[in-house]
């Protein structure tokens, strides 16, 4: 057994508290967003209730034969019946998640990383700016500031996808916005005539946004290229780069920081983040090699 | 093209934030000939290929730069909205325009006749030279929109 934070004895291997071994979840439902992306809902095999987990955290899903990949966990923190998760088939595991019947057995282990700091939105205006897959991630933080509506300011989402059909949770957008006091809007990069919506990019809707910049918190997820940028206008226009957090996506393997896979400049993605505030990582997301 | 309201006269023509830091007597002259205009859903402002006599200054609703390609649908590159500004076509040869513009929601703008909005800015070259620095960065958002959908900025 060993004596450091490292701990390999067979079922109960864990690395800082945090265990490597997978536990048995059931399918319970699968529900197709887009052609490539579907929702998978995940009941405990054993029963009760799934670990606690902070929104913008994952977990290492295992498919087993196959190999284990970091998906978001992207369900309401107050369903702790279930965990739910939105995976775009990009790969040989993620193809293979996008097509486990209901019934099939996952191996889950997490939840790890950093999460969106909720606490420090408090009394604040928040903005949330989500590209591509990036809303799953930021999902469980809709939720709660739904939830807890009274507690923040004005609350700003915008939301872009390549077309209007890569647009996920669509029905769910919709009664997002008529909430009173959130303003959710979608953009996309083209679209058809059927789409009545907006077309361009996520930081051509900012100027829109209403918020008052010292007095803002941001959080952003999708492609770096969308961050950097969603981050720069949201600077110019005085919002504190403390302020603004991003969620970096890198290979993960291990999830627990001791692999090396991840690693983006000092920090380790999988254990340091995903979730960094701007300030801490913004020197890395303009270097060419990292 | 279809027009369901015309009235000469623009009112309100000097708040429009595109020509809020345009030197004030050009501000005037283009508001001496400034012309206000509603379509409803649907409506084309301009149509590719036709020519562009006239420079667009959206005040409210919605309109999308659509590209038409043979055979395939039309596919919506952009949407411009109040504040913003439709065309520019109108500046260089052939003066013809380049892409579809349509309203999505119902739409008020600005039309200023392109004849004499070119003779204004030939007249004066130093405010000329300050209206295409303002048209700038209109042109260079479109350029900025293109490259970024090449880098699948929305993508996964």
């Amino acid at each position: 057994m060993a004596t450091d934070a490292v701990a390999f004895a067979g079922a109960d291997a864990s690395v800082q508290g945090q265990s490597l071994v997978p536990v048995p979840y059931v399918v319970r439902s699968l529900t197709r967003e887009t052609a490539d992306t579907v929702t998978l809902v995940l009941d405990p095999d054993h029963g009760g209730e799934r670990p606690r987990f902070q929104p913008g955290q994952f977990n290492m899903l295992y498919v087993f034969g196959v190999g284990e990949a970091a998906i978001s966990i992207c369900g309401d923190l107050e369903q702790r019946d279930r965990l739910v998760h939105t995976v775009r088939s990009a790969g040989k595991i993620s193809q293979a998640l996008s097509e486990m019947p209901p019934g099939s057995t996952v191996g889950v282990r997490g939840p790890y990383g950093t999460g969106w700091p909720l606490d420090k939105a408090v009394g604040k205006d928040v903005v949330i700016v989500a590209g591509g897959l990036g809303l799953p991630p930021l999902r469980p933080a809709i939720y709660d500031l739904v939830r807890h509506r009274d507690r923040y300011g004005r609350i700003e989402i915008i939301y872009g996808a390549r077309s209007p059909k890569d647009l996920v949770y669509y029905s769910e957008i919709q009664t997002w916005r008529a909430r009173p006091g959130l303003r959710f809007q979608t953009t996309v990069d083209t679209a058809g005539r059927d789409w009545y919506g907006d077309v361009g990019l996520v930081t051509a809707r900012l100027p829109d946004a209403r918020f008052d910049p010292a007095n803002t918190v941001a959080f952003l997820c999708g492609p770096e290229i969308m961050m950097r940028l969603t981050a720069q206008a949201l600077e110019t226009r005085g919002v504190p780069p403390a302020a603004i957090y991003v969620s970096l996506e890198r290979n993960m393997k291990c999830a627990v920081g001791i692999c090396g896979h991840c690693q983006f400049g000092p920090e380790f993605v999988c254990r340091d983040g995903p979730v960094f505030s701007y300030d801490e990582v913004r020197r890395f997301m303009t270097v060419r090699e990292v | 093209m279809t027009k369901s309201h015309t009235t000469t006269g623009a009112p309100l023509f000097a708040d429009h934030p595109f020509v809020q830091e345009l030197p004030a007597p050009l501000v005037a002259a283009m508001g001496r000939v400034a012309v206000e205009r509603t379509y409803a859903t649907g409506d084309i402002l301009l149509r590719e290929g036709e020519p562009a006599r006239e420079f667009l200054l959206v005040v409210s609703g919605k309109v999308a730069l659509e590209a038409v390609m043979p055979a395939r649908p039309r596919l919506t590159i952009q949407t411009v909205g109040p504040g913003e500004v439709v065309g520019w076509s109108w500046l260089t040869p052939p003066h013809r325009w380049r892409l579809d513009a349509r309203a999505v929601k119902p739409t008020q703008a600005f039309a200023i006749d392109s004849d004499i909005l070119r003779t204004l800015l030939d007249e004066d070259p130093a405010n000329g030279y300050k209206f295409l620095l303002h048209l700038l960065p209109f042109i260079a958002q479109r350029l900025e929109n293109t490259q970024f959908q090449l880098l699948d900025v929305h993508g996964d």
